[in-house]
């Protein structure tokens, strides 16, 4: 556990004084996990009333702005009664996976949320296979939605499953093959390394060229990752009606449809760490006040949260068979390429660094 | 001893499934019954009627101005084009001398119509493509032509403007004006549909040599409008059977050859074009004069057959009425344009995937209430 | 094509076998000089199987036996000179006493139109040829006719209910229809 801040550290001696060491861990663990959980509630709530004013916004919309000051109320009135809502199914479903789905889903993006470092302080999980963990517990939640699709005895809800997992094996290569390229540059897979090696320049510099493009890759792969448009085919809601969540309602529902918002600033929050720096600011300007970083990462993050959102209102939806020609026949070549060009590169010492 | 054999092959069989009919892309109350092989389609079975209501029946029964009420409910999207088709027929069969300013406004306004669908239609077909911000788009146009048709004739949908004989009432002091504000506002709105949706290189690659429907097979299956002439088939009522005002202007009929989808939806983009272009120039030219010719309280058609076809904004719409010369008709039956479009849909989205499906089918532009009359 | 040339030309394929009869007889009475009687016609005999009219339409009128229906319909449309390749309507009519199936063709080459109207006497069980091998559009409206009327169609692929439910009775387009709870009769 990397915290430092001094609240942290307050309630880490406080602890310490009162239970032994092992019980104050535990503690200590819980307590990061109902943080956490907090987070993962605030900002899936965040995200969605995010999405529905820029949706507005691009749409000629007012979008919500009645509960609460400018709307901000809107989604936590929309769980609530998701909360309320009676949690309907099939008679012929598979009851325990059609159950289960929902928490493999929200639990691997929970658990990737674990390793994204807010600030230098704020790291939940500073674990030095940071990417690697990342790579792999994203590509998790597809057999939950893959679980959730078989087990709801729907045929357009199976459809949808097996887009998604047609969709997801197949992205996952470019995003971690465009990760990988980054990784040629920071040789490390820790994310608070990688974030130091760009304090003499962000990596989307350093790497120049063949950085532009990983990222770029990196983002229609992300997108794709998230089944968000114009990869949503696993909804395709003009197509299967609701996809892979038809028969799910209530708070179920609800657990897909944060997971989703989850993973959307999950691969945001990559990108910022991997590509931009993260936490730091821009050419050092806030360094002395190490706090202002958690600001700096969101912002990035936001940024790059809005180009997702940017892409999901104006673009058409890709058919299943094109979205497969994308990533194999286009993104994967260009990306095994631009492995070898970033490595000749790192060799060549063709990396600029200020 | 007899043998038996296992067959070890892994196989697949094809599945069937429900589209609709409450399904999004159905755009209403239609049922498809896909039989589907992966992703692929094998089969499409149209099951119709969840509203059908039995206009013609009803018409058996209703004097010809009451008829004319029930043409709004059949293609709600062209609902004054459908009037003037009836109330044509009623008009050309008791040969009236229709004057000239009901000529231009039913005219004008039947363009207006045509936009409006047109600009439903396109924002239902980005949508169904997936591209949702189009939806608003289009219906922020729409809404204008909306607002002339609600200040002229107290409607916005189900319009009831025509009447036998000419007009219910005279067109609003602020039509003109307001017309030519629209076009104005809509000459630079058409261009931006280009940029959002027809440029987009995922569109073309949505709908470019989806849904191939060739010449010869758009004819055979009565396909009109803009499905038909996408394919090449020259079938648009308005130039070979002028009728109202419509002989007055000078347009081009929209015609492409490729027969795909991306066919269809630039036809309609163009038709868009054109109606404005008819609209400019009739809009200035409106003569004075009255707006209905008195007909009597009972209208009895002479004794015979009676045949008008219009365009409508989805193709020809055909009214036949078969008169006993008393004031009901014997038999009515509307030809309506999306019958004969409905029923090309299995021919020309098999093979294709369940996208494609949708894609094509927004293109065919659909409107329930047409079939099931 | 005008509509006198049209009538002509259709006119020509389906030639009456009693006018052949009556040259048969007539050239059979110069040689064998029997059989005279019932050979004056009260009127001129058509000199087609089938009859045109115009009155009371617009278009030029056939009325076709249903057993030449098909063949003329094929020919309407193979043949170069009428070339009638869009069905623009096919409609189903009760006429009181015999029930009816009414074509409206167009040429989209020749731009001429025609309507052929096909009738049976049959109300029990109506039968006429299917033309949907001729025109595609023809399945849907035939299935609109056979659900409506009741007019069975020979070598329809798919003739079933259309818009109404396979288990429903009775034709409910045809005039003897009742239903007294749907309906509201003035």
């Amino acid at each position: 556990m990397n915290i430092s801040l001094s609240i942290t550290k307050n309630i880490h001696d406080w602890l310490l004084s009162i239970m032994p060491e092992s019980a104050a861990n535990i503690v200590e663990m819980v307590l990061i996990g109902l943080l956490y959980l907090a987070i993962f509630a605030i900002l899936g709530l965040f995200l969605v009333l995010l999405e529905r004013r820029i949706a507005a916004w691009f749409q000629l919309r007012i979008g919500p702005n009645r509960v609460g000051f400018h709307g901000l109320l809107q989604t936590m009135a929309d769980a609530l009664k998701l909360l309320s809502k009676e949690l309907t199914g099939t008679t012929k479903a598979d009851k325990f996976l059609y159950n289960l789905a929902p928490y493999f889903v929200i639990v691997s993006s929970l658990m990737a949320l674990a390793v994204i470092p807010f600030t230098k302080e704020f790291h939940a999980f500073d674990i030095n296979i940071g990417i690697f963990f990342l790579i792999a517990i994203s590509s998790v939640g597809v057999i939950g939605i893959l679980l959730g699709g078989w087990a709801s005895n729907n045929k357009f809800a199976l459809i949808g499953a097996m887009r998604s997992g047609v969709q997801t094996i197949s992205y996952e290569l470019s995003v971690a093959l465009s990760l990988l390229t980054m990784i040629i540059i920071t040789g490390s897979l820790q994310l608070s390394e990688i974030i130091e090696v760009q304090k003499s320049g962000w990596l989307i510099v350093q790497g120049h060229i063949p950085a532009i493009i990983a990222f770029m890759v990196f983002m229609i792969s992300g997108t794709a990752e998230s089944n968000r448009a114009p990869f949503d085919m696993v909804e395709a809601e003009s197509e299967l009606g609701a996809g892979f969540h038809t028969e799910y309602s209530g708070m179920k529902f609800a657990y897909f449809f944060l997971a989703e918002f989850i993973n959307m600033f999950i691969i945001a929050a990559i990108a910022a760490t991997v590509f931009f720096g993260g936490w730091l600011s821009p050419f050092g300007i806030t360094e002395s006040i190490p706090w202002l970083g958690v600001f700096w990462f969101l912002g990035k993050t936001f940024i790059l949260v809005f180009l997702m959102m940017w892409f999901r209102w104006t673009f058409p939806r890709l058919r299943v068979d094109q979205l497969l020609t994308l990533e194999w026949k286009y993104l994967l070549p260009i990306n095994l390429v631009n492995i070898i060009i970033m490595a000749l590169i790192v060799w060549l010492n063709l990396t600029i660094q200020f | 001893m007899q043998e038996t054999t296992i067959d070890k092959s892994f196989k697949t069989e094809p599945y069937q499934i429900n589209m609709g009919p409450q399904h999004p892309a159905t755009h209403g109350v239609l049922r498809l019954v896909l039989t589907i092989d992966g992703e692929i389609i094998k089969k499409v079975e149209p099951d119709l009627g969840y509203i059908h209501r039995s206009i013609e029946k009803m018409c058996e029964r209703d004097s010809y101005q009451q008829i004319v009420h029930l043409t709004d409910r059949m293609d709600y999207l062209s609902s004054h084009i459908n009037n003037e088709a009836v109330c044509l027929t009623v008009e050309n069969a008791l040969e009236l001398e229709i004057p000239e300013r009901v000529k231009y406004v039913r005219t004008i306004i039947g363009e207006l119509t045509r936009i409006a669908s047109h600009c439903l239609w396109w924002g239902v077909m980005g949508m169904d493509v997936g591209a949702l911000t189009t939806y608003f788009y289009g219906f922020r146009d729409r809404e204008m032509i909306n607002d002339i048709f609600e200040e002229t004739c107290g409607a916005r949908l189900t319009m009831n403007y025509n009447v036998p004989g000419g007009l219910m009432f005279d067109i609003h002091p602020n039509f003109v004006k307001r017309t030519k504000d629209f076009i104005a506002h809509f000459k630079t709105k058409l261009p931006e549909y280009d940029r959002l949706l027809t440029e987009n290189v995922i569109f073309q690659k949505r709908t470019k040599g989806v849904g191939i429907l060739s010449k010869e097979d758009a004819i055979s299956f009565g396909a009109t409008g803009p499905v038909g002439r996408a394919s090449g088939f020259s079938c648009d009522v308005r130039k070979h059977h002028p009728y109202s005002a419509l002989d007055k202007v000078t347009f081009n009929e929209a015609l492409k050859t490729e027969g795909d989808t991306f066919a269809r939806y630039q036809v309609r983009i163009q038709e868009m074009w054109e109606s404005l272009s008819i609209v400019e120039q009739l809009i200035d030219n409106i003569p004075e004069g009255d707006f209905r010719v008195a007909t009597k309280a009972v209208i009895k058609l002479p004794k015979g057959e009676f045949y008008q076809k219009v365009e409508t904004a989805r193709g020809e719409l055909g009214v036949y009425i078969i008169s006993t010369g008393t004031k009901n008709p014997y038999r009515l039956k509307f030809r309506s344009p999306g019958f004969s479009n409905l029923s090309l849909l299995n021919h020309i989205s098999v093979g294709g995937k369940i996208g494609d499906l949708v894609a094509t089918m927004a293109t065919l532009d659909l409107v329930i209430p047409d079939i099931d009359r | 094509m005008t509509n006198e040339e049209l009538q002509d030309l259709i006119g020509s394929w389906f030639p009456n076998p009693e006018t052949d009869k009556f040259s048969e007889i007539v050239e059979a009475s110069e040689t064998e000089g029997s059989s005279e009687e019932a050979l004056e016609p009260s009127k001129p005999i058509n000199p087609s199987l089938l009859e045109f009219t115009q009155e009371g339409s617009q278009f030029l009128n056939i009325n076709v036996n249903p057993k030449q229906l098909h063949a003329l319909m094929n020919q309407l449309k193979s043949n170069e000179q009428t070339n009638f390749d869009y069905l623009f309507c096919l409609s189903g009519v009760d006429w009181g006493e015999a029930l009816g199936v009414v074509y409206h063709l167009e040429s989209t080459t020749h731009r001429h139109t025609i309507v052929v109207k096909a009738n049976t006497k049959d109300r029990e069980k109506p039968t006429l040829d299917s033309v949907y091998n001729i025109w595609a559009t023809a399945e849907f409206h035939e299935r609109e006719v056979f659900d409506f009327f009741g007019i069975k169609f020979n070598n329809h692929p798919n003739l079933k209910r259309l818009f109404l439910t396979d288990d429903w009775e009775g034709y409910p387009l045809r005039k003897d229809y009742v239903d007294e709870i749907n309906m509201v009769i003035k």
